[in-house]
C-alpha cells in the first residue's frame, strides 16, 4: 500500500518535469512578490531599526522565507478534486483499490516536494542575492521549521479538500476556490505577519487553523524563539491537522451518498 | 457602425448567460470585493504602525489604490484573453475568427469580454470617494475629465501589454507563463513609486509601464505636481502600448499557422 502512495508521489514529481515554462515562470512570480512586499515594509519601517518587535532585517527574511514556504505547501487540490467531480470521473476512482482523498493528497505532496526542490531552494539562493536576507545557520531551528512546514502542508491540503468537496453540493464552485485562496493568503500571515494585526484581529485569528499554514513555519525561522513557546506553535498546528480530519471525513461521507444518488 | 452593432449584440448575449446563472454571477460580485477588501486590508493593517509611506498618508495611499481599482476593472472587462492559448490556438478556434469579416483581435475581444468585472469600478470610486472625504481636497472643474482620459489611457496600457503577450501564442503554439508574470508586476502600480529602488521605477515608467495605471495619474488627481509631466503622459503611453499591441498582433496573425493540420 505504502508502495503505491510513494509511486503517486513520483508519478507527480516527475510529471511536474515536463512543465519547465511554469517551473521558471513561477520563480520570477515569486522574486517579484517578495519584491513588492521588500519594498514596501521597508517604506513602512522607514529607517527605524525595528517595528513591534520584528527589526528591518527580519521582516525581509520572513517575506521571503514565508513565500517560498508557499510554493511547497500551495497545491491546486481543490480545483482538481471539484473538476473531477464535475465531469464524473470521481465515480471511477472511487471503485479503485485505494483512497481517493489519500491519492489526492500525496499528488498534492509531490507536487510540492518538486517545486521545493527546484523552485524554493534556487529561489531562495536569488533572493538572498537581491535582498538582505538573514536565514540562520543550519541547526536544530531548521530542523523545526521542516517539521513545522509539514504541518503546514497538512493544514492547508486538508482546507484545500474541504473546498474542493464542496462541489458536490454548490453547482459551480469556483469562485468559492478563489476566495478561499485569497483568504488563505491574507489569514495565513504570508501578506503581514499575524503579530502586525490589531489585537482584536490577533485574537481572532488566533481560533483559526491558517495561521498553522504560513506565519508558524515563517516565524520560526525568521524570528528564533524558545524552546517552549516553539512547542506551543507546533502543538496548535497538530490539533488543527487532527480537527480538520472531522469535516472531510463528514463531507465525503455525504458526498459519497450524494453521489450514488445521482449515478443512480 | 457595424462595429458597434455588433458589439451590442454580443453585449445582449452575453448578459443573457450570465442571468441565467444567478447564483454563479452573484459568487464572483463577492469574491471579487473580497479580492479587492484584501489589499486593503493590507494597508490599513500597515498603517496601525507607521504614519507614512516614504511621504504619502494613509488616505492618499487608499487613494491611490482605489484609483488603481478603476482603469484595471475597465481592462478586465474587455481584454480577458487569460485562457488565449488554450481556447483558441489548441481548441483550434482561431480558425474559426479568421474566417470572419471582422478584425480578428476586435472579435476575441467580444467573445472573451466580462463586463461585470466593471464592478470593480463602482468600488474603486467608493474607495477613492472615502479618502476624499477624509482628506481636505478641492475639487476643480477639469477633474472628471482628466481622471476619464487616465482611466482609459491606463486600461489601454494594460490592455497593449495583455495583447502583447498574448500575440507570443501565434508565433508558438507550446504553452507560455508569461501573463501571470505581468500580473504581478502590475502589482507593483498600486504604491508610490517613490518607495522602489530607481531601477525599478525606471521600468515601471518606460519597459512595463504600470506606474501610469495608478500611481501617476493618481499622484496628479492628488494635487501632488512632481509627477505631473508623467501624468499627463498617460493617454500618450496608453496609445503607444496599445498600438504596439495591435501591431504585434497583426504581424502574429500573418505568421500563425494554425496548431491542427
Amino acid at each position: 500500500m505504502l508502495n503505491t502512495y510513494r509511486e503517486l508521489v513520483r508519478i507527480r514529481f516527475l510529471m511536474m518535469l515536463a512543465y519547465r515554462v511554469n517551473y521558471y515562470s513561477g520563480i520570477v512570480i515569486y522574486s517579484l512578490n517578495i519584491g513588492v512586499y521588500y519594498f514596501l515594509w521597508m517604506a513602512i519601517y522607514g529607517g527605524n531599526e525595528s517595528l513591534n518587535g520584528t527589526t528591518a532585517v527580519q521582516i525581509t527574511t520572513y517575506v521571503a522565507v514565508a513565500w517560498m514556504s508557499r510554493a511547497f505547501y500551495f497545491n491546486n487540490l481543490d480545483r482538481e478534486i471539484a473538476q473531477e467531480i464535475r465531469d464524473g470521473t470521481v465515480a471511477v476512482q472511487l471503485i479503485r483499490p485505494y483512497h481517493y482523498l489519500w491519492v489526492k493528497g500525496f499528488q498534492g505532496l509531490g507536487e510540492g516536494l518538486f517545486r521545493l526542490l527546484m523552485f524554493s531552494v534556487p529561489g531562495m539562493v536569488i533572493v538572498s542575492l537581491l535582498f538582505p536576507v538573514q536565514l540562520p545557520t543550519f541547526g536544530a531551528v531548521w530542523g523545526w521549521f521542516a517539521v513545522s512546514l509539514i504541518l503546514g502542508f497538512f493544514i492547508n491540503t486538508q482546507i484545500n479538500i474541504l473546498t474542493g468537496l464542496f462541489a458536490f453540493f454548490i453547482l459551480n464552485n469556483n469562485g468559492l476556490i478563489r476566495a478561499k485562496r485569497v483568504m488563505v493568503d491574507l489569514l495565513s500571515g504570508l501578506v503581514i505577519p499575524l503579530h502586525f494585526f490589531p489585537a482584536w484581529a490577533q485574537q481572532g485569528l488566533s481560533f483559526l487553523p491558517f495561521q498553522g499554514i504560513s506565519y508558524v513555519p515563517s516565524t520560526i525561522l525568521s524570528h528564533g524563539m524558545p524552546m517552549e513557546e516553539l512547542w506551543s506553535f507546533l502543538m496548535v498546528q497538530a490539533i488543527w491537522v487532527l480537527l480538520l480530519w472531522i469535516p472531510i471525513r463528514g463531507l465525503w461521507f455525504h458526498a459519497r451518498r450524494r453521489l450514488v444518488v445521482q449515478g443512480g | 457602425m457595424f462595429q458597434a452593432e455588433l458589439f451590442l449584440r454580443y453585449l445582449v448575449q452575453y448578459l443573457k448567460v450570465r442571468l441565467e446563472y444567478r447564483s454563479d454571477f452573484l459568487v464572483q460580485l463577492g469574491t471579487d470585493l473580497l479580492f479587492q477588501a484584501v489589499n486593503l486590508i493590507f494597508i490599513l493593517v500597515v498603517f496601525t504602525h507607521t504614519t507614512q509611506l516614504s511621504g504619502w498618508t494613509r488616505e492618499e495611499v487608499i487613494f491611490i489604490y482605489g484609483y488603481f481599482l478603476v482603469p484595471f476593472a475597465v481592462f478586465s472587462a474587455f481584454f480577458n484573453l487569460w485562457d488565449f492559448n488554450e481556447r483558441y490556438i489548441i481548441k483550434g478556434e482561431m480558425d474559426r475568427v479568421l474566417t470572419r469579416p471582422v478584425h480578428s483581435l476586435y472579435q476575441i475581444v467580444m467573445e472573451t469580454m466580462t463586463p461585470e468585472s466593471l464592478v470593480g469600478a463602482v468600488t474603486g470610486l467608493l474607495v477613492m470617494g472615502w479618502a476624499v472625504w477624509q482628506m481636505e481636497w478641492t475639487f476643480h472643474w477639469m477633474d472628471p475629465l482628466l481622471f476619464f482620459l487616465f482611466v482609459i489611457g491606463g486600461a489601454a496600457i494594460y490592455g497593449g501589454i495583455h495583447v502583447l503577450l498574448t500575440s507570443i501564442s501565434l508565433f508558438s503554439d507550446s504553452k507560455t507563463d508569461i501573463q501571470p508574470i505581468m500580473y504581478n508586476v502590475g502589482n507593483y502600480g498600486r504604491y508610490p513609486v517613490n518607495i522602489y529602488h530607481s531601477i525599478i521605477q525606471w521600468v515601471l515608467t518606460w519597459l512595463l509601464p504600470f506606474a501610469f495605471v495608478g500611481f501617476y495619474p493618481a499622484s496628479f488627481l492628488l494635487r501632488d505636481d512632481r509627477w505631473l509631466t508623467f501624468a499627463l503622459l498617460t493617454p500618450v503611453m496608453g496609445l503607444i502600448y496599445l498600438g504596439l499591441g495591435i501591431v504585434v498582433w497583426n504581424w502574429g496573425i500573418r505568421h500563425y499557422r494554425g496548431a491542427g493540420n
